[in-house]
């Protein structure tokens, strides 16, 4: 059962990155070439390997208490930024991620970029946009992968899922030729910060020497009430939203 | 110097991102629960998901101003 909720955890979290990649690359793309920009996603691709391929062996070597204290806390961090993110666009206090202006916005800017030549690379400026954003967006799930791999002592069943994950996306995107902004991107993130932070509150809790009452079906009880107790704070959190004439939320910084 | 700084403040966002209270709280919740179990003899499983609730709510919390607004 961990196995196949492992799966569908680096999946979710691999196809909502992709998205988000897929509309920087086809932005850069169609506006400047394809080969530049296809050299910025391959070194890219060839850096998040070699990060999976150094990090994972490395993170199985170690003790299964240990991997499960550290990578728990780390796993649990990075699922609640996730998750207030995801509560924080649910409630409206923060903007929903949308793909068609995001790519509105590359292309604009791709548009306005002067073109220069660097090695072998003819237009640098492709290049490194695709580089970046392939990069970015795939070291979360390079770091999924590599976390809930070495936990699970399964690292190739979670590159299968954020490979199949990856697949998906690109051949939808060579279908449309368009951002996927019809994925319903941010209750996907919804559900992918929900499991990351129980996966880690479970690793970790473990890590710390407890003993959950049920074993493995435990996991089930706590993803079923994180995402009860984030589904209530989103309601609380819609309540206490101002009116937009009376106060204007505090800015929440953007990221992920 | 400044590459350093930068890459520093890049693993600093990318881990701890927007509210660094949530990283302190789960630290705190670990540490809590580990002491439970392995000084006390408390088998401390709930102590992790309410320091994570309460972590999560305070932060959100603190995002729409409450409870100074009220």
């Amino acid at each position: 059962m961990r196995d196949a909720l492992l799966a569908l955890s680096v999946f979710l979290a691999c196809a909502v990155e992709a998205v988000e990649a897929l509309t920087i690359v086809l932005a850069v793309g169609t506006t400047r070439g394809w080969r530049s920009t296809w050299l910025g996603v391959g070194a890219a691709g060839v850096a998040l390997a070699a990060f999976v391929a150094a990090l994972g062996p490395a993170l199985t070597a170690i003790p299964l208490d240990s991997l499960r204290l550290v990578v728990g806390a780390l796993l649990l961090v990075f699922g609640l930024q996730w998750l207030r993110k995801a509560i924080l666009r649910a409630s409206g206090f923060k903007a929903l991620h949308d793909e068609d202006a995001i790519y509105a916005r590359e292309i604009a800017e791709a548009s306005a970029a002067a073109r220069a030549e660097r090695g072998f690379v003819d237009d640098w400026y492709s290049f490194t946009i695709a580089f970046k954003g392939v990069l970015l967006e795939g070291l979360e799930v390079a770091f999924i992968v590599v976390t809930f791999g070495a936990n699970q002592h399964n690292v190739p069943l979670a590159i299968v899922g954020a490979v199949v994950a990856v697949g998906a996306v690109a051949a939808a995107g060579v279908a449309v030729h368009r951002p996927l902004a019809r994925v319903p991107e941010n209750t996907l993130k919804f559900v992918v910060g929900v499991m990351l932070t129980s996966f880690g509150t479970f690793w970790g809790a473990e890590g710390a020497g407890v003993s959950w009452p049920g074993d493995d079906a435990a996991l089930v009880v706590v993803i079923a009430l994180t995402a009860a107790a984030a589904v209530a704070l989103v309601t609380t959190m819609r309540r206490l939203r101002p009116a937009p004439a009376t106060r204007e939320p505090e800015p929440v910084a953007e990221a992920a | 110097m400044r590459r350093l700084r930068a890459f520093g403040a890049f693993w600093y966002d990318f881990v701890v991102g927007d509210d660094w209270r949530l990283a302190v709280t789960v630290v705190a919740g670990l540490a809590g629960t580990a002491l439970l179990v392995h000084i006390g003899h408390v088998n401390a499983w709930w102590l992790l998901p309410v320091f994570v609730l309460a972590a999560l709510t305070v932060s959100l919390l603190a995002v729409t101003g409450w409870p100074r607004r009220r």
